[in-house]
């Protein structure tokens, strides 16, 4: 993270409605985003992002809760007087206008002189390479290119912060692949600190900076994109983020960052035990499928399971479980030169978790 | 009717079917065809004619046919020197017509714009009952409508007397019988075909494009005149034409609030056809205002044209 925190929420909450309808739409939110940041608030549908995205547009004010932008608080300052620019999940473009004539919008508001003006939109137009379509109607270019368009719009007024709202969720696969890289490249480029909305997980760990994981109108989980998929601390950001198994344990023992658990049918594993987790009592351990190892039933140290459904993916090999007291497990091999002996349906056998790998979650089961 | 065979290629039947059905929807439309062409252009065409002839003595036509009636349009014959004058009476007619039709217009737009745009703005479920509400006058015939407008202005009415009793002021406004009270029940009569045409242009405008609007530096009023009102122009050119139309060639509403002195067009023709028996001129003063109308028609289907490739 920069030193220089670009945007900052304190404490900001969001309810829509009152009464028996009333929608916390965010909880007491405290983010600080750094300056040239890609910052990227992940989660499902309904978990605030979106909310929070206006709130710093501007399009909504907050129930309470400041919001700074380079240390001045901005809560009372309409969208129109806010140096943040947003690029809208339908591009919202101005169909009365041309893509030059779009591009020029924000400038023109802004009164700058019609040389600047032109020169910016050319140096747009070039950086999205949509110099041959600049007289176009928004109308008559495809999808990609109008978000190409929504983007130079709103990178023209060179503002501090702009804000992208799920904006790559209307293009095909291949396009979105290309628009991410695209996205990446510009934000170096510009040096704006980019605030991405998205629920694609894999979006979110190829582009950027940071991540942070919201559900029910709260950030779960702040860090880096490795740092959110190895270490997650609770249940919803490791289930989120990746696939994860989770199963209830007993803490025998904490030692620091470690700690002994008694799985279900007694056998004792090592986990990692993060600052913030219980360090006693039932807990829930996360466990991804890739770090389990397939052993014979007799095997030491292992849980053991019986084999419930085989499924072939070519670069690996997805076998269920069934533990002892119910719970399932997912366990992924990759494929080997050799070849998988694969586990036949009804198979005993025992499981074993791979050093470092399983960790106590935060939240209790 | 005829059954396929096999002589018959399937294309050609079908193409033979397709032609009857378009021979028979010809028919279906024959009757209502038939109404429009009698009624309207026959009477049309007679009126046509009626302004080149001479008019009759007590009422009526002289089949001698002379182009008197269009220049006493614009121009009197001076009865002493016989030279030609401009008609200053027939001027300010139009004139009085024209104005008062461009600041209906006006007022309509200026009342309307906010109605149509709150109704858009409502939740789908009400506006149709907002519509509903705004169509209620048309329930009622326009003249009992008029003269209960009549009700509220005139120097013992509603306004006057309330006025009166709350002592802001002395002697009752004279508001009846003058371009006001005209402009008053014009704007009233005609609001809601301003409203809605503008609230069909609005309900399919793009609130999302405002929020970009503001996003991009505009405050309200820049978003107001470089978004809204640009992508809601055919509605307001619409709703000006359907306001503007009628307003010229008004009759009721400035027969009753404007009094004899202040005359429109409308009246001006009825007159012509009554008690000033110049059938002739009545007849090239009606030509005239439909020409008017014309210009505006056609000025309103080119704009339409010229905005299609933006949809």
């Amino acid at each position: 993270m920069a030193a220089n925190p670009a945007i900052e929420t304190q404490n900001l909450s969001k309810i829509f409605g009152s009464g028996d309808g009333e929608v916390r739409a965010l909880d007491d939110v405290s983010l600080v985003i750094g300056e040239n940041e890609f910052f990227t608030l992940l989660g499902p549908s309904g978990c605030g992002k979106t909310t929070l995205l206006r709130l710093i547009a501007g399009f909504e004010t907050a129930t309470s809760g400041r919001l700074m932008l380079y240390g001045k608080d901005i809560s009372d300052e309409p969208p129109y007087r806010r140096s943040i620019n947003t690029v809208f999940q339908s591009y919202a473009l101005f169909p009365h206008l041309t893509v030059a004539q779009n591009i020029a919008f924000g400038l023109e508001m802004l009164d700058r002189p019609k040389a600047e003006i032109s020169r910016t939109v050319e140096e747009m137009l070039a950086m999205v390479r949509m110099e041959p379509m600049a007289d176009r109607q928004t109308g008559e270019i495809s999808g990609g290119q109008q978000q190409r368009v929504a983007l130079a719009r709103a990178l023209a007024p060179h503002p501090k912060v702009l804000l992208l709202d799920e904006p790559l969720s209307a293009l095909d696969l291949k396009l979105r692949k290309e628009m991410q890289r695209e996205l990446k490249r510009l934000q170096v480029e510009t040096g704006i600190t980019f605030v991405f909305v998205t629920h694609d997980q894999e979006e979110a760990l190829t582009m950027s900076d940071r991540i942070a994981v919201m559900n029910a109108g709260k950030p779960l989980q702040v860090g880096s994109p490795r740092e959110i998929y190895d270490t997650p601390s609770n249940r919803f950001v490791a289930g989120f983020i990746g696939e994860s198994n989770f199963l209830d344990a007993i803490i025998s023992q904490a030692n620091g960052e470690r700690a002994r658990l008694v799985m279900p049918g007694g056998t004792e594993v090592e986990a990692i035990l993060p600052a913030h987790a219980p360090k006693s009592g039932a807990v829930t351990v996360a466990i991804r499928p890739e770090h389990i190892e397939l052993l014979p039933e007799s095997a030491p140290g292992t849980i053991s399971g019986t084999v419930t459904e085989t499924v072939y993916f070519g670069t690996d090999t997805h076998t269920h479980l069934q533990l002892e007291n119910g719970e399932t497990v997912v366990v992924r091999q990759p494929a080997t030169r050799e070849g998988q002996a694969t586990r036949e349906q009804g198979e005993r056998v025992g499981i074993r978790f791979a050093e470092g790998a399983a960790r106590v979650m935060d939240d209790t089961p | 009717m005829s059954v396929p065979g096999p002589t018959h290629e399937p294309l050609t039947d079908e193409a033979r079917a397709q032609a009857r059905q378009t021979r028979r929807s010809w028919l279906l439309s024959i009757p209502a065809l038939a109404l429009l062409i009698f009624a309207a252009s026959g009477p049309l065409v007679i009126v046509l004619v009626y302004s080149f002839l001479t008019p009759g003595d007590y009422s009526g036509v002289k089949w001698e046919p002379t182009l008197d009636a269009w220049i006493s349009i614009l121009f009197s014959v001076d009865i002493f020197d016989g030279t030609l004058g401009l008609a200053d009476a027939h001027l300010s007619i139009f004139w009085r017509s024209v104005s008062l039709s461009v600041l209906t217009t006006l007022i309509t737009f200026l009342l309307g714009f906010p109605t149509a745009y709150f109704i858009a703005t409502r939740e789908a479920s009400q506006r149709n009952m907002w519509l509903f509400l705004i169509t209620i006058p048309f329930w009622t015939n326009l003249l009992i409508r008029t003269f209960a407008i009549m009700e509220v202005i005139r120097n013992n009415g509603l306004i006057n007397t309330a006025l009166m009793k709350l002592g802001l002021i002395s002697e009752p406004i004279q508001i009846l019988y003058t371009d006001t009270a005209v402009l008053i029940g014009m704007a009233y009569v005609y609001l809601p075909l301003m409203v809605l045409p503008l609230y069909a242009a609005l309900e399919r405008f793009d609130f999302r494009l405002v929020e970009a609007g503001y996003d991009l530096y505009a405050n309200r009023w820049k978003v107001l005149r470089k978004v809204i009102l640009p992508l809601v122009k055919p509605g307001i050119v619409a709703g000006s034409i359907l306001v503007f139309m009628p307003s010229l060639g008004a009759y009721v509403t400035p027969r009753v609030l404007g009094g004899g002195k202040h005359m429109m067009i409308g009246s001006f023709i009825e007159l012509q056809f009554g008690q000033g028996r110049n059938w002739p001129l009545g007849a090239s003063l009606s030509m005239l205002l439909l020409l008017i109308v014309g210009i505006g028609l056609i000025f309103y289907v080119r704009t339409m044209s010229r905005e299609k490739p933006h949809d």
